[in-house]
């Protein structure tokens, strides 16, 4: 029985809904205007890209069970593809390339997903590490991926989307928002679909799975397809919006951790966790660091710094790993859940319905 | 009130003594570093860094900085990950006084040549860097100084050369150039090239997967081409193992030379006896016998300010690069002073002082450097400067000068380099500079 003196409009904004639309408010209107370039540009657009990489990553590994260690790889595919697209064709939109680039990161997410028909688990991790060597190795090779630059390294062009330049601090940051914030809805938009519990049901159980009815080849593959093509995106984002030059080495198996990481830390199969996780890599090194050289100035050099934020990384998947597998998420949804009840004590009399 | 009116009072008084605390704001340079003292290529990161900031600390505690002018620096680390050197830079960017950009990554650095020329602040890539930024036409703000990659080819094959008898004897002989797997390693295939088709040498060029600690397969290579010499063009854990694997398939270790991030005692002495006789080339000696270094030892290390923690390091190839560098970089803000008077200056500033930095062997001497390295010669076109080689043999204990300062041949990569530029230009829409452009932008 809810409280029948609701409107429609108010009963649309439930409190999750409320606080989404602050958050997506502040992020485009105040951020933009109040944020330093600092934070712009070194803090919220590699979290950007990050937190749509691992989005990808949750989609196959979390929701779908699939693990993969080949994210690297998918962004490494995106960025370069992207950057031949823009080259090769000429006056395609930028637009038009980035979602170009995502395709052919499904596809070559596609081609790596098939062992996962037969491998399950440790193997199918193992056999994804096949496509982070294979790309890298081929975008080493071939000269023509970088455009025959003898050292390998490609300058991504200015940002410009149909004549709107993006090029600025603030122009990158909102290019790469309001991308993720679009990939984001497209991916809950799935998750609530057919697809989306396919994928559970083929995590919780594959042969219960199949003998209800979900189609496994397909599910499998559009998994690895879906997760591959937001991993390209966020390969594009990183290469144009962030670092603005991209070299193969810089996809390497340790981003492909990076980004298994943000998921573990943040929450399998949370969509919010993968954006707290990314935050939380993303972040923490910098108060690490920086709080660490203000407080400890002459007594530890920079090294030391980073060998001790390697052990709290560390310590911290362990202790989640043992103590809390849905990651920080969980930990933060217990939190506010005491304080909501606290604040809002349940009334006597059947309320709830 | 008595109560409000002592506040005030006290507030005041307050107010004055924290205005009279503050200092009058010295002028300072600042030199934002993006070191790295972790990760795989620590040992670079930890005797360069280590001897810029020796040398910094030797200019302050001796000079008391350059004309009164205090150095002053900030360290980031960067493990060597373009990522986090692009994060130190917006971090550090900002900070009033900022001299000059020095990151000793090739991949850091192609990140920054976008951001350096619109923030207006010279980078300096000393021994490597992105050849065609020897151009000051195209690339006003970045200095590949003393040595260019193409200029250590060249030189390197000079040094053949003259090994064999002079370039007529190049005809025939069989070059391999073993490169890291990076932009940095890359960066040299179309010069061995077109010296191969130049002087008649054949030329295979084989890559070597980073990190590069395993190479059984390349050396077999090598093995089967019956190769005359091996280029080493490595970087770190790279170095000592190529050593190691070249005396397991018994290739000789003075047949093997060494470009100039191979050769550093870092690289050889992990190898043991397998690097005994290797030769390698080099901008700067090795060794602490230079006066500046005898200074450096007793003034800064004497004072418990040394950067170094192992003392064991002074004097070592990485120690003294980081040395000749921050040589570089304080006379080049000496020089910019001269001009636009002794206080902070601003990075476009410092960037004329860089394209007017010409040291004569004679004003070397006069820096305490005589021998350490040779000369500079840069000017607002040329940004690389003109800088010398020599080569040095490891004999088990230290390095030993086996050459005479050699020159590359520059006149001939100048075209190549040139044309690189101008298609970067191309590229990006850039204005090619004329001498009439040098002048500092207010």
């Amino acid at each position: 029985m809810t409280t029948p003196t609701r409107s429609a409009s108010l009963r649309w904004l439930t409190p999750n809904r409320f606080g989404l639309s602050v958050l997506l408010i502040a992020a485009f209107a105040i951020i933009p205007f109040a944020g330093s370039d600092y934070l712009l540009d070194a803090v919220l657009t590699p979290f950007l890209a990050l937190a749509l990489a691992a989005l990808g990553l949750n989609l196959l590994t979390g929701y779908a069970g699939q693990v993969s260690l080949g994210s690297a790889a998918y962004l490494a595919v995106g960025a370069y593809a992207a950057y031949n697209f823009n080259l090769r064709l000429h006056g395609l939109p930028f637009l038009a390339s980035l979602v170009a680039a995502g395709f052919v990161a499904a596809a070559v997410g596609i081609v790596f997903g098939l062992p996962s028909l037969r491998l399950r688990g440790f193997y199918l991790a193992v056999s994804t590490l096949a496509a982070q060597f294979f790309v890298q190795w081929t975008l080493t090779k071939f000269g023509w991926f970088s455009n025959n630059n003898p050292s390998g390294v490609i300058d991504a062009p200015p940002l410009a989307v149909a004549g709107l330049s993006f090029s600025g601090p603030v122009g990158r940051y909102v290019f790469s928002l309001t991308v993720v914030v679009v990939a984001t809805l497209l991916a809950i938009r799935l998750l609530r679909s057919q697809v989306g519990r396919n994928f559970i049901a083929l995590r919780d159980h594959e042969v219960a799975a199949k003998v209800i009815g979900v189609p496994l080849l397909r599910t499998k593959l559009l998994a690895f397809g879906v997760s591959s093509f937001l991993i390209g995106v966020a390969g594009v984002l990183w290469a144009f919006a962030y670092l603005r030059t991209v070299e193969p080495a810089g996809f390497n198996l340790d981003r492909s951790f990076e980004i298994l990481f943000i998921i573990i830390i943040g929450g399998l199969a949370s969509i919010r966790g993968a954006f707290l996780g990314a935050a939380f890599i993303v972040v923490f090194p910098l108060l690490l660091s920086r709080f660490g050289a203000a407080l400890l100035d002459n007594v530890f050099d920079s090294g030391v710094l980073e060998m001790s934020q390697r052990i709290v990384i560390g310590a911290l998947i362990i202790g989640l790993l043992i103590a809390e597998p849905r990651g920080l998420i969980a930990l933060v949804d217990r939190v506010a859940d005491k304080i909501r009840r606290r604040l809002f004590r349940p009334q006597p009399g059947p309320i709830r319905s | 009130m008595l109560l409000s009116r002592s506040l005030r009072t006290a507030a005041l008084a307050a107010a004055i003594a924290i205005g009279a605390a503050l200092p009058v704001h010295a002028d300072e340079q600042f030199f934002p570093l993006q070191s790295y003292r972790v990760g795989p290529y620590a040992a670079g990161g930890t005797g360069f860094f280590g001897g810029f900031i020796d040398y910094l600390n030797l200019i302050n505690i001796r000079d008391g900085g350059v004309n009164g002018v205090k150095l002053t620096w900030e360290e980031g680390e960067t493990q060597y990950e373009v990522e986090r050197g692009v994060e130190v830079y917006e971090r550090l960017k900002n900070h009033p006084g900022v001299a000059a950009w020095n990151p000793l990554s090739v991949g850091i650095a192609y990140a920054m040549i976008d951001r350096i020329t619109k923030d207006k602040v010279p980078l300096i890539t000393i021994n490597h860097g992105r050849t065609d930024s020897t151009d000051g036409r195209v690339f006003p703000y970045v200095f590949p100084l003393l040595l260019n990659p193409y200029s250590e080819t060249s030189g390197i094959v000079n040094y053949i050369a003259t090994r064999e008898g002079g370039t007529n004897k190049l005809k025939g002989k069989k070059i391999v150039v073993l490169y890291h797997g990076s932009p940095y390693g890359k960066e040299t295939i179309p010069i061995y090239q077109l010296l191969a088709d130049k002087y008649g040498f054949s030329l295979e060029q084989i890559e070597v997967p980073h990190p590069g600690n395993e190479q059984q397969s390349q050396w077999l290579s090598i093995r089967r081409a019956k190769a005359d010499y091996v280029v080493l063009r490595g970087w770190g854990v790279m170095n000592p193992v190529a050593l190691k694997t070249a005396q397991k398939v018994g290739f000789p270790v003075d047949h093997i030379i060494g470009n100039v991030w191979s050769n550093s005692e870092e690289d050889v002495i992990p190898a043991g006896d397998a690097a005994k006789g290797y030769v390698a080339i080099t901008t700067q000696a090795s060794g602490a016998e230079y006066p500046v270094l005898q200074e450096i030892i007793k003034t800064v290390y004497g004072a418990g300010k040394g950067n170094l923690d192992d003392k064991k390091r002074i004097g070592s190839v990485y120690h003294n690069l980081g040395i000749v560098n921050g040589i570089l970089n304080v006379e080049a803000i000496r020089i910019a002073q001269q001009k636009f008077g002794k206080r902070t200056l601003t990075g476009d500033e410092v960037r004329l002082g860089f394209e007017h930095l010409q040291l004569d062997p004679a004003r070397v001497e006069a820096l305490g450097a005589k021998g350490l390295f040779h000369s500079i010669n840069v000017t607002w076109d040329n940004h690389e400067g003109d800088g010398r080689v020599t080569f040095q043999q490891w004999d088990g204990t230290k390095w030993k000068v086996v050459s005479d300062w050699i020159a590359p041949d520059w006149a001939s990569l100048r075209p190549i380099i040139e044309k690189s530029a101008a298609a970067y230009a191309a590229e990006h829409n850039i204005k090619i500079r004329t001498s009439d452009d040098t002048a500092v932008s207010q």
